[in-house]
């Protein structure tokens, strides 16, 4: 639940905790590093441009690492792009977060096998937290994929660790086939 | 029908084009192959590729001015390496030709046209890149698209990949 539909009275005073409000403001502002590799990454302009509007979640590409505290790695990732995936990784400041787009990036895609240039998953080289699958996904996917980074940034607290808060976030997590059973019994299909 | 007597018409431009270098230089190049899609010669004597090449652009009845491709192959059941190319001939005639080079899969290395195709330039250091062949007279022959410290020549058939790149993984 959001911390706005909790309904404020009282002289606009509100009670809740530092986590509640730090989490909500951090999540509430994910800037993504502004920076595509492969075709993936036209998927992730068009979620950025009007017709998906990432704006409306306040997620906002940011051309500096500096920046960001996202970075979607969209697209394939090359032996020679590798190296410098790491640098800008590491000039984002903490707290950060990876969302690897698409199959190349999450283990090599189309060039698993023949393309000896590739790397086969980003996450030979940095720390991922969320995957999306597909070549390329759609924007709905993605758009998925930055909300399960919100989930996952909800379920931080002061005091532990990254590993904890994605070990909570994969207890929440739902069977899809059983969601998409449901919708397609209740369109009838 | 219409466009096979159009293909023939072009084979036959290409055979007249042929039949001029081939006036001049003899036995240093092959037999023409009437091939349809691209008529082709190879370049026996190799060391002459670089005179042929001028000789090709410069002569007032072939203007062979537009390299537009350059090719490697891997021969590896001759022992051989080669290169490709297809000239056209743009605002003068329509002559196509391609021409086929090849030097010893070992140590073996070609001439190089750069300086007669600044086209050419480009496409030799990708056929060094991934084929390892050497170009001899090329101004700046080194790795195009592979960094500059990868090891083997990716396109060569019996390419194996390196384990290791900078510490990171290669292979899946
Ligand atoms: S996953 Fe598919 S769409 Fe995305 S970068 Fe790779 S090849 Fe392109």
């Amino acid at each position: 639940m959001g911390l706005l539909d909790a309904g404020i009275t009282k002289h606009n005073m509100l009670i809740t905790s530092v986590d509640n409000v730090l989490n909500w403001a951090r999540l509430s502002s994910l800037w993504p590093m502004g920076f595509g590799l492969a075709c993936c990454a036209i998927e992730m302009m068009a979620t950025n441009a009007s017709n998906y509007d990432l704006e409306r979640f306040g997620i906002f590409p940011r051309s500096s690492p500096r920046q960001s505290d996202l970075m979607i790695v969209a697209g394939t990732v090359t032996m020679k792009m590798a190296e410098r995936v790491i640098r800008l990784y590491e000039q984002m400041p903490e707290p950060r977060y990876v969302l690897s787009m698409g199959s190349c990036s999450n283990c090599g895609g189309p060039y698993w096998e023949h393309g000896y240039h590739v790397l086969k998953g980003v996450d030979r080289i940095i720390p991922v937290d969320v995957y999306v699958p597909g070549c390329p996904p759609r924007p709905e996917s993605l758009i998925g994929g930055l909300m399960k980074i919100q989930e996952l940034i909800r379920m931080e607290q002061i005091g532990i660790s990254r590993a904890d808060a994605l070990k909570k976030l994969s207890e929440k997590s739902v069977d899809p086939q059983f969601i998409i059973e449901r919708e397609r019994k209740a369109v009838g299909a | 029908m219409e466009e096979g007597k159009v293909i023939s018409q072009l084979v036959q431009e290409s055979a007249a084009a042929y039949s001029i270098i081939h006036e001049k230089f003899g036995s240093a190049i092959s037999d023409f192959d009437a091939n349809g899609t691209m008529p082709f010669f190879e370049v026996v004597d190799t060391s002459r590729w670089t005179e042929i090449a001028l000789f090709m652009r410069d002569h007032p009845r072939l203007k062979f001015n537009y390299m537009a491709c350059l090719s490697g192959v891997d021969y590896p059941a001759e022992g051989k390496l080669g290169i490709v190319c297809n000239f056209e001939s743009l605002t003068h005639f329509h002559h196509k030709l391609a021409v086929k080079v090849k030097c010893a899969r070992d140590g073996g290395s070609l001439q190089s046209v750069a300086l007669v195709w600044h086209t050419a330039n480009w496409h030799e250091r990708e056929a060094y890149d991934m084929f390892g062949i050497l170009f001899t007279g090329h101004p700046e022959l080194k790795r195009i698209l592979c960094p500059d410290d990868w090891v083997g020549y990716p396109l060569r058939k019996d390419y194996k990949v390196q384990d290791q790149y900078h510490g990171i993984k290669v292979p899946y």
